[in-house]
């Protein structure tokens, strides 16, 4: 999709009453106004400049409005999509947001980190009649629209809280899922109190997703949300280390507890020369450019490896934001190596479109086989396989195959690995009765309850790698559950 | 009333090794021998782990002893009591497996005594008889000489230049102690990473089971990062949650060794630069 100029001065927005579905489909898609590939190489702002309110308009009159809203369907939390985009065409923002409120939290976060296209825009009847995905309607970017118009205007009212029940939840991390828990749970007038590792809050959406694409500011805006709800937060303060879980509900009257401590472990790809100087986990690479601003030469003390040729191995949003990073940070060359081909790639397609223009250099249907080292043990190429696709495997995606005899050699002194993460083991030693699976995520039923009394758990720590809006779904389960066991019990 | 994170304490040990008594009631109450923190003194600032040398759960006292090799541990040092330490998490990683095993040598180098204390009075009331030998450079860096005295059974004390106790490296004692009828049941040698190598192949040929405390590059603590693997027994392992003790005839020490310098540069135009500040900070406030 051309990523062009926006005018807003040739811009006239019809009357939707007189608008039919062919006058709809004849609305050319509003492209996301962004920043120059070349200017933002060197910068770490975010690329996704939001619309204009007469393109966000434009946009919202491209939606049928059909009867089905295959849409809806396609949305993990079930936002009324068409409701809310009706709403913005009328020009009426602020039931836009409140629509989208009904079912989501983090309106703003997920309007930006949402995989749409495999989503709620999959099934657009937009896209369908125009026979392109990408030609659905850009709900992703109307959601970010209105969720950011809320915030420009000052008009992010904190939730009611109700009268205060003298119950306690302790909700255990702070990325996506534990924010929902802590909002919906002291709704209903519980006390709740956060427990976060880290010196911020955030989890994922601070640490791991870099502020191009995220803005800090953002995430911390609904973290102030919580805190004028009463929400008390606990930084530095590790469960399973500094308390155990145990220790929460014994001995800290703690009358439910919510886990939500996320993805750890990051994975390697168990080959040789995986413990050579200049080889990171994406996770430690993000972090330091991320919550430790290594970014910023000047003022952060924190170091990052400085490479001229890179190596990212892996196809999801997490080897992109690696990339992308390294680019921001100055590396001449980066290369993301994947081992199946562009249309199995898991990452979003807005962040591999924007790699491409930022010059991340693709090598599909390629994969690590070995790093080498020279002598002082530092990274100084990467020599990789090339492979092709067979049989579907258990996921549906053609398998790779490789191609016997076909290494080559790639020069890079860094080698960043993207292939996801284990489960984060502290509560799991820490609490010997709490159920898990063979990879250590937490098992629980269908209300995101674990196998321990009062216990209940979601996000990542659950689901293995998933997304901020899955997270969100299980966050608003558990505190459903959570809200109906406190008051069952007395 | 403090507040947490005060430094309640600070006394200056040697020219650069520093011991500050930190407030952290939850920390002192939860840490075990063998476990650390991280700390981070500024927003900017870096997130740096440091062992508990000791702890009083009744005052909610941790202790803290450190040297200073690198800008982080230099603007610590320029903290004052009463001061407070902006980030403190802990406590981190396992504790030390404590049991009777019968006779226990425990070998500290340097700055490394400071951790070992706590392991090394856990172990004796566990029931062992406990050999402790300090080593470092010179006199002026030995460090907790008196309290490793009153629990140790027997105290060997040495210096690489002989300036005190016995002129050797502490590999010497060690290996007599194996070469004994009676060698020691466990080792335990936690010092810099080049001391723990050598210890490590002093009692191997001895079969003297040998732990070592590894402090290697990390942010998280919690096994986010893997910024702290180290291959043991060839199998990756995380220092912050799968140590910091290993098997120390197990772990690549030349492995780790590299990794640790894997910002040298940065780290020596920081520390350069640090000193610079701080000399212009004296002057300053010397001419007002």
């Amino acid at each position: 999709m051309p990523e062009q100029e926006y005018n807003p001065t040739s811009v006239t927005i019809p009357d939707p009453k007189q608008l039919k579905p062919k006058d709809r489909l004849a609305i050319p898609p509003q492209p996301m106004p962004s920043q120059d590939p070349l200017v933002r190489r060197k910068n770490m702002s975010e690329v996704a400049l939001g619309y204009s309110p007469e393109q966000a308009r434009l946009e919202a009159l491209r939606c049928l409005q059909c009867k089905t809203a295959p849409c809806v369907t396609g949305c993990p939390v079930q936002i009324d999509i068409p409701g809310f985009i009706a709403a913005i065409a009328n020009e009426d923002y602020k039931k836009a947001i409140g629509i989208i409120k009904t079912n989501s939290l983090l309106p703003a976060v997920c309007g930006r980190v949402c995989p749409q296209e495999t989503q709620c825009q999959a099934p657009c009847t937009v896209g369908k009649s125009l026979k392109d995905v990408d030609k659905a309607v850009s709900i992703g970017r109307l959601e970010r629209f209105v969720a950011d118009w809320e915030r420009n205007n000052g008009l992010s009212a904190a939730p009611e809280v109700k009268k205060e029940t003298g119950k306690k939840v302790a909700v255990l991390g702070s990325g996506p899922a534990s924010i929902t828990v802590a909002a919906d749970v002291r709704r209903e007038g519980h006390a709740v109190t956060i427990f976060e590792a880290f010196h911020k809050t955030g989890g994922v959406m601070v640490y791991g997703i870099p502020e191009f694409r995220l803005p800090k500011k953002i995430v911390q805006a609904e973290i102030d949300g919580l805190k004028s709800m009463g929400v008390e937060i606990k930084t530095n303060f590790v469960i399973g280390r500094t308390r155990t879980l145990s220790d929460l509900l014994t001995k800290d009257g703690y009358d439910a507890v919510f886990i939500g401590t996320g993805a750890g472990l990051p994975k390697f790809m168990n080959i040789e020369g995986e413990d050579l100087v200049g080889v990171f986990s994406a996770n430690e690479y993000l972090t330091r450019s991320n919550l430790m601003r290594a970014y910023d030469f000047e003022q952060a003390h924190t170091p990052i490896y400085p490479s001229v040729k890179v190596a990212v191995l892996g196809g999801g949003n997490v080897a992109m934001d690696a990339a992308r990073t390294a680019v921001r940070l100055g590396a001449k060359e980066v290369y993301l190596i994947y081992r199946r081909t562009e249309v199995e790639m898991p990452a979003r397609v807005e962040e591999v479109h924007h790699a491409k223009e930022e010059g991340v250099i693709f090598h599909f249907l390629e994969n690590a086989k070995r790093i080498l080292g020279n002598e002082e043990g530092r990274v100084k190429g990467i020599e990789c396989l090339r492979y092709e696709l067979g049989e579907p495997d258990e996921s549906g995606r053609r398998r790779p195959v490789v191609i016997k005899g076909s290494e080559f050699t790639i020069d890079v002194d860094t080698v960043i690995v993207a292939i996801g993460n284990d489960s984060n083991p502290l509560i799991k030693q820490t609490t010997p009765q709490l159920e898990t699976n063979k990879w250590g995520n937490i098992v629980v039923d269908e209300n995101c309850k674990t196998s321990l009394e009062g216990v209940y758990a979601g996000g990542d720590i659950v689901l293995g790698a998933a997304t901020v809006i899955l997270a969100m779904g299980q966050g608003r389960t558990a505190a459903h559950a959570i809200n109906q066991y406190l008051s069952s019990k007395k | 009333m403090n507040q947490p994170n005060t430094i309640v304490e600070k006394k200056q040990l040697s020219d650069d090794v520093f011991r500050f008594k930190v407030l952290s009631p939850l920390i002192a109450e939860s840490c075990r021998p063998g476990q650390f923190i991280i700390l981070q003194i500024s927003d900017n600032g870096e997130r740096i782990p440091l062992t508990i040398a000791d702890s009083n759960a009744t005052q909610g006292l941790i202790t803290l002893i450190f040297q200073t090799v690198g800008k982080t541990t230099h603007l610590l040092a320029e903290l004052s009591e009463g001061e407070t330490i902006l980030n403190l998490v802990g406590p981190l990683g396992k504790p030390t497996h404590v049991e009777k095993v019968g006779t226990v040598v425990c070998v500290g180098g340097g700055i490394g005594v400071a951790p070992l204390y706590p392991i090394a009075k856990a172990m004796k009331t566990a029931g062992n008889e406990l050999i402790v030998i300090i080593g470092a450079r010179n006199r002026q860096l030995i460090i907790l000489e008196e309290e490793m005295r009153a629990i140790a059974d027997e105290l060997i004390v040495c210096t690489d230049d002989g300036s005190y106790g016995e002129k050797a490296l502490v590999t010497a004692p060690l290996k007599r102690l194996c070469e004994n009828t009676k060698k020691p049941d466990l080792a335990i040698a936690i010092g810099p990473p080049i001391m723990m190598k050598f210890c490590a192949e002093t009692t191997r040929p001895y079969q003297v089971p040998t732990v070592v405390s590894l402090n290697t590059i990390m942010i998280d603590g919690t096994g986010m990062c893997g910024g702290c693997r180290v291959t043991v027994g060839g199998k990756t392992q995380f220092v912050c949650v799968d140590g910091p003790e290993f098997d120390g005839h197990l772990v690549d020490f030349n492995n780790m060794m590299q990794r640790l310098k894997s910002y040298k540069q940065h780290e020596h135009n920081a520390h350069e630069q640090c000193h610079l500040d701080i000399e212009i900070k004296k002057q300053a406030v010397a001419k007002t």
